[in-house]
């Protein structure tokens, strides 16, 4: 009772009663005994901004309800828990040779969360978010009610990317990745500006599972733009064993002892400045890095995120931690994606690498985040002077290039552009008043945004 | 809801014909603002500044509130909250009274600490409740740096400003936790429009000064601002300079 659920960065902090269930009666419960200031499904609080909040309400904590409830290894699909975290669903299925259909930077993230911010993952361009994978979902909604939701219905696609306002997801059926190994050959290369950036990207991501370019915002003038391009693919099996394999590589004791290198500057995280960009190779292929590694760069920092906030709010001043801006840009849409860049890059001291990626087809979440094109992902400190004002400016630029600002991590746009960037908003409200007429599910960021 | 920068979105002026209060719902209003409420004595200056609030787009309303009625703050307030979450309270009211005047007319001196003082205390816990029960907020408490060490000047005042800044501390230690957020703001001489005739001193301010102090420490999550912030080590040494030098100090 009268926990603090502040989510990733502590900017704007509201308190919630947090309620933990153990079984789906008790979740029912809660959510029929909700008071005036309603309910919110929840996990661990990973979610940066004010979308996992309720203030004054309750948040469920569903990472009690974390059962793997049946794996179908010969089909690739999987019936678990809402409250079951990715990474150790990854854990569960890659000894049976699949992988969740979706993999993040934060291992943290839950089923659950994945379908209310409907995640996508750095192979978007290829296999959509995770909702499109979703074959069907039980939800318990605001009358109390456990209904199974599949893709066609309204429901569902209100839910996908929904964040969580239109009930509460307590099973999901989904199907898998299949991979081989649990390693993944990955290309790495420097572009030296936006342009070549962009130019690479779009002529070769195709061919790559997975594909993400850093972008270091500390280069100016003709360096405006530059960035680390990774591509990788999931290691089939024989080119584990063959010549050159990893298997090949010195003894065993050998590779045991290269596993405990420290990790290149360029696939760190938290590398201040161009170091990490310096550091890069020009051109490298081949590579082979494991699983985890690869998606969860930032393993080793306990609450990390709150870590990184003071660590590069510090020289702005006090307050604030860090604000997530992401954003989508459809093709066709470089010049305003060039604008935003060039913006960015002309902030004052350092400033974290910016990630771009491509994004495939868009999904049919109303609130979904994807769109064909390009999106942009930078974290940056609140306490930047004028900060506020010039998000607003590329919200406008972005709203009026037909892009949208990601609802998950946010806490900080604009009500009224919110329509714009979602022209399925105005459906979204009409489905919530439908059914849930005494608004049952909330969160701050459905009262800031009027959702 | 505040957003990330501690930006408002909905506010409450107690006292809404207050130049500091106007010039940092202005302020707030050219940001996130959409829905202002101005409380205070019913008057045509409450009105004139509710249009001028209008005029820049936002939802104003005034609703009737007066400081020295503490029974009728329970309904005034209740009036505003149950319309809808308010993230920002502005305790803005205030008389600085006449101190050579009300030193020889003690029920005067008496209003006015009623009016600073006890009419706060009422009106802050009404509003830190309803903040409480919504789980978010900030109560910014307008106070004085004359509220920090009495001066023979303004006494009155200053005994008034410094219950009022006490309780404030008090209040914002007692709803640590909760999720509400309570700022005692401390500025030092303003220029108005009512001191407009005195001669400039060095640590003078102005409301529009006193509304970005404000902007900065809601973002931050300030718990005290002075205005300007030299004031504060100022403040610190002429609070532990020995009375019979203070005394006899042009303050």
């Amino acid at each position: 009772m009268g926990d603090t659920v502040t989510g990733m960065s502590e900017d704007t902090v509201s308190v919630a009663r947090l309620v933990r269930p153990r079984s789906y009666e008790e979740a029912a419960a809660a959510v029929r005994d909700s008071g005036a200031r309603g309910t919110l499904p929840g996990g661990p609080g990973r979610a940066y901004g004010d979308a996992a909040r309720n203030a004054g309400g309750a948040v469920l904590d569903l990472t009690g309800l974390d059962r793997v409830h049946v794996v179908d290894a010969d089909e690739g699909i999987v019936l678990c828990d809402a409250g079951v975290p990715l990474h150790r669903l990854a854990g569960v299925l890659l000894p049976l040779g699949w992988l969740p259909p979706v993999m993040t930077g934060d291992r943290g993230v839950t089923v659950g969360g994945a379908i209310a911010a409907d995640l996508h993952g750095r192979d978007h361009h290829v296999s959509g978010s995770f909702c499109r994978q979703v074959l069907s979902l039980e939800m318990l909604t605001a009358d109390g009610e456990v209904r199974t939701v599949t893709p066609d219905t309204e429901l569902f696609e209100a839910t996908a990317g929904g964040m969580g306002l239109t009930g509460i997801v307590l099973t999901a059926t989904f199907r898998l990745l299949p991979v081989e190994t649990p390693y993944l050959t990955v290309d790495t290369e420097r572009a030296a500006d936006l342009d070549a950036l962009l130019a690479r990207m779009a002529e070769g991501d195709h061919r790559h599972r997975y594909a993400a370019a850093r972008i270091d915002l500390t280069g100016r003038g003709t360096a405006t733009g530059r960035g680390v391009l990774v591509r990788a693919d999931h290691t089939p099996l024989d080119a584990l064993d063959g010549p050159g394999g990893l298997r090949d590589r010195g003894t065993r004791a050998w590779r045991r002892l290269q596993a405990l290198r420290p990790r290149p500057l360029h696939q760190r995280a938290a590398v201040a400045g161009d170091v990490w960009y310096r550091a890069a190779p020009r051109a490298r292929t081949g590579e082979i890095r494991r699983l985890s590694g690869f998606f969860h760069p930032l393993d080793g920092t306990q609450q990390w995120g709150r870590q990184w906030a003071q660590q590069w709010s510090r020289p702005y001043g006090r307050g604030g931690g860090l604000v997530r801006y992401r954003f989508a840009l459809g093709h066709g849409r470089e010049e305003a994606l060039h604008r935003v860049v060039g913006r960015l890059t002309a902030l004052p001291g350092p400033t974290l690498p910016a990630v771009l990626q491509h994004l495939g087809d868009a999904g049919t979440g109303w609130l979904s985040f994807p769109l064909p094109g390009w999106s942009l992902t930078v974290d940056l400190p609140a306490a930047l002077p004028g900060l506020a004002v010039l998000l607003d400016e590329l919200d406008a630029e972005v709203a009026a290039s037909g892009g949208r600002v990601a609802l998950a991590g946010d806490g900080r746009l604009r009500p009224d552009l919110l329509d714009t960037m979602y022209p399925r908003a105005a459906g979204f409200r009409a489905l919530r008043a439908r059914c849930d007429p005494r608004g049952v599910f909330t969160s701050d960021l459905a009262r800031r945004l009027g959702l | 809801m505040k957003d990330a920068f501690g930006l408002p979105q909905s506010l409450l002026v107690l006292g809404g014909t207050s130049e500091i209060a106007l010039a940092t719902a202005r302020r707030l209003v050219a940001r996130r603002a959409r829905t202002v409420w101005l409380a205070g004595r019913p008057s045509p200056a409450l009105e004139e500044a509710a249009g001028s609030l209008r005029a820049l787009g936002a939802d104003v309303r005034t609703v009737a509130f007066d400081a020295l009625d503490p029974e009728s703050h329970e309904t005034a307030l209740g009036k505003v909250f149950a319309e809808g979450d308010i993230d920002l309270v502005l305790l803005a009211f205030g008389v600085p009274g006449d101190q050579a005047h009300d030193e020889r007319d003690p029920v005067r001196a008496v209003r006015v600490a009623q009016t600073n003082y006890t009419g706060a205390v009422s009106a802050g816990l009404v509003a830190a409740r309803a903040l409480q029960a919504q789980g978010h907020g900030s109560l910014v408490v307008l106070s004085s740096v004359a509220g920090e060490r009495p001066r023979r000047a303004d006494f009155i005042y200053g005994s008034s400003k410094a219950g009022l800044d006490a309780f404030a501390h008090g209040l914002g230690d007692a709803l640590h936790g909760t999720g509400v957020h309570v700022m005692v703001v401390r500025p030092g001489t303003v220029r108005t429009a009512r001191t407009a005739g005195r001669a400039a001193a060095p640590l003078d301010t102005t409301p529009g000064a006193v509304a970005a102090a404000i902007e900065l420490g809601l973002r931050r999550r300030s718990e005290t601002v002075w205005v300007p912030g030299l004031l504060r080590p100022v403040m610190s040494a002429l609070r532990h300079a020995p009375r019979s030098l203070y005394r006899r100090l042009p303050l």
